[in-house]
């Protein structure tokens, strides 16, 4: 039982995780003992142990790096012993970025699927729009997303829109570049078959085309997921005022609170992890629904 | 199956948009019929009504006087957007130009498309020519409309103005670029170099492979950028803490990429390089890594964009007073969008150079590799 944990991916990760952990520990001590020999010097303390000194640094206010346990308090004070209505409880901002992202996410894959669908039946579009589509990935396009929230503001436009409109135009690009490529993945034989069934265009469509293309669209589902997070994060730390973890994320930089930075980061990771997963577990039923052989 | 569809109504509805154009006023105030005003415009307009008219009455793929369309549509493009910059065109006319100088483009598209061999250099050259004249199209759109409808510059600015922003502001778009240019170079080479190595090592030890690696395809997917606060507090404002961002953000893309090219050397080469009683080394130098490279670059390209996604979105964290992400931040605050504009476009500008020069490069080292073959797509 021990050995087959340890031959497959179980005990392996976890291994190296404590190997991350102990390092985390070393560098907490580290970066903050000068802070805390500092702050034993204020205190007109001259003489301190070694354990003393350890022990300051892994608790104190604003350390430079927070030990682990110290950002799991703060998690744990933030999302289970706030209300989720307050301002400094994690689920309140988590849900702010979330609903947003999700908003965004779901308008930026139907338009990206939409416009995959044009570009594989009309030529002028596949060949004059799609290079432009497949340049934007290599430029940095989330530069746009102060620009878009300020000006949606001059239209009073506030609040969730702004934030999903960057989720959406970030998810969008890759999601059609991967639907397209999909979409053209049926060889000339698989064609070819349809055609002497005297299958219509709209059949070789929903019959051989969409099916084929799930494997590719869902990959790039997961790239769009966590690049929305990524622009609403981005977005929130223009616009701070409506919450959200950039907003936590710019709060905690202007303050130094660095456990606040960091538990907004943990959350921030595990809401993609969860949202990536999401996506990951919509693949398995899809492409088992669409009779994908395992 | 040509894929061109509906040509004969666009080029109608083109050659109708351009003869009203050519007709009707196109300043504002005038009524009826107007042909006094604008004369050498209306001429121009008329050859576009007339050409496009003839060229819906011929088949998709006409044999003979095919470039004349583009030819008109081009002269009536350079003349829309000379006519908006006069003051009082608003006149519907002028609309009519508009729509029809974009369904005319719409045909030009459509002409250079069938016209294009399927190989040789003149098809390479046509491939790149087709989204050219669709992002010129939307520029001259852009450009029109803006002024025409009087869009305020504080939301839309207009190409020309964005351009004369970019002329008037090089130095300190100069001195923006050198200093998010320095993070994302240092933070690109330390942050790639890391992720080849430590993918090395992993390969000579499997359990690290199992361990190290499911973690390193979970990071890829988590928001990265998040650590620029934590980044600027260790390493001050300066260019430093944004390479620190991009090395983050570059590792795990690169190490996970490595490690699946290292594996891509098949078993049969590695017997032979067995056989030939090769070290460690010698596989690893003249076998396993070079057939690593496709993926290698795959993990360059990627990084490419992150490296400056990285840079700029630190910069929005703190920042000496200069750099890319800090003038976004700043002008947009200041309304400035034109030169909020101006930054986009070099850094978009810088982006695809980067990523041109690694796909050269990789074409060169790759020479080899099957998706370089002609005919295979």
């Amino acid at each position: 039982m021990l050995n087959a944990l340890w031959q497959g991916k179980t005990l392996p990760v976890l291994a190296v995780c404590a190997v991350l952990a102990v390092f985390w520990y070393a560098g907490s001590v580290w970066l903050n003992a000068d802070m805390q020999r500092d702050a034993f010097a204020n205190a007109g303390k001259a003489d301190f142990t070694m354990a003393e000194l350890i022990e300051g640094t892994w608790s104190q206010e604003r350390p430079k790096l927070p030990t682990p346990g110290q950002i799991l308090v703060e998690l744990n004070k933030t999302i289970l012993d706030t209300a989720p209505t307050s301002k400094r409880s994690l689920v309140y901002h988590g849900s702010v970025t979330v609903s947003a992202t999700l908003l965004g996410f779901l308008i930026g894959s139907v338009l990206g699927m939409g416009l995959a669908v044009l570009v594989v039946h009309v030529k002028s579009l596949d060949r004059s729009l799609m290079p432009w589509v497949v340049a934007s990935q290599t430029i940095p396009i989330i530069a746009l997303a102060p620009m878009i929230v300020v000006i949606m503001n001059q239209f009073d436009i506030t609040g969730l829109v702004p934030k999903a409109v960057i989720a959406a135009y970030l998810s969008f690009f890759p999601v059609t570049v991967g639907m397209v490529k999909g979409l053209r993945s049926p060889d000339p034989l698989q064609l070819d078959l349809m055609r002497t069934y005297s299958a219509d265009r709209l059949q070789i469509f929903l019959k051989l085309r969409v099916p084929a293309s799930m494997p590719f669209l869902f990959a790039s589902l997961k790239v769009a997921v966590a690049a929305s997070l990524v622009g609403t994060v981005v977005a929130e730390l223009t616009k701070s005022e409506d919450g959200g973890f950039g907003a936590r994320l710019l709060a905690g930089s202007y303050y130094g609170q660095t456990i606040q930075i960091w538990s907004a980061l943990f959350a921030a990771a595990a809401c993609a992890w969860v949202l990536v997963t999401l996506v990951g577990i919509a693949d398995r039923l899809v492409t088992r629904a669409m009779g994908a052989r395992p | 199956m040509t894929g061109i569809k509906f040509h004969r109504p666009i080029a109608l509805l083109a050659g109708v948009m351009a003869i009203f154009a050519a007709v009707a006023p196109i300043d504002l105030g005038v009524d009826g019929l107007a042909l006094g005003d604008h004369l050498w415009s209306r001429m121009v307009f008329g050859i576009l009504g007339v050409t496009a008219l003839r060229d819906s009455q011929d088949t998709p793929q006409p044999a003979n006087a095919i470039w004349n369309l583009p030819f008109a549509a081009l002269l009536a493009a350079v003349e829309i957007v000379d006519l908006a910059h006069m003051s009082g065109v608003r006149g519907w006319g002028f609309f009519c130009g508009i729509g029809g100088v974009w369904l005319a483009a719409w045909r030009t598209v459509d002409i250079v498309i069938v016209r294009t061999p399927t190989r040789g250099k003149r098809a390479q050259f046509m491939r790149l020519l087709v989204p050219m004249i669709f992002g010129a199209t939307l520029l001259v759109l852009w450009e029109t409309l803006a002024i025409s409808l009087e869009v305020p510059k504080v939301i839309l600015p207009t190409p020309f103005a964005i351009l004369v922003r970019l002329v008037t502001s090089v130095p300190t778009l100069a001195a923006d670029f050198v200093q998010t240019a320095q993070g994302v170079i240092a933070g690109y080479a330390i942050g790639c170099g890391a992720g080849v190595l430590v993918a090395i090592v992993i390969d000579r030890v499997p359990f690290l492979q199992r361990g190290l690696l499911p973690l390193g395809n979970l990071v890829s997917a988590l928001p990265i950028v998040g650590v620029a606060p934590i980044m600027v507090m260790w390493f001050g404002f300066d260019w430093q803490s944004k390479a620190a961002v991009v090395v983050i953000m570059t590792f795990f893309p690169m190490l996970v990429n490595t490690v699946a090219g290292l594996s891509a050397a098949g078993h049969m080469e590695r017997d032979l390089m067995k056989t030939y009683a090769a070290s460690y080394g010698q596989t690893l130098v003249d076998l396993r890594l070079p057939a690593a490279l496709p993926f290698i670059f795959n993990g360059l390209k990627i990084n490419s964009t992150l490296a400056f996604i990285g840079a700029i979105v630190a910069e929005f964290f703190g920042t000496p007073i200069v750099g890319m992400g800090f003038r976004i931040n700043t002008e947009v605050g200041r309304m400035n969008i034109d030169m909020v504009w101006a930054t986009i476009v070099v850094a978009g500008v810088a982006g695809s150079l980067f990523y041109g020069l690694l796909a050269l490069v990789e074409r060169r080292a790759t020479f080899w590799h099957a998706s370089y073959r002609q005919g295979v797509m």
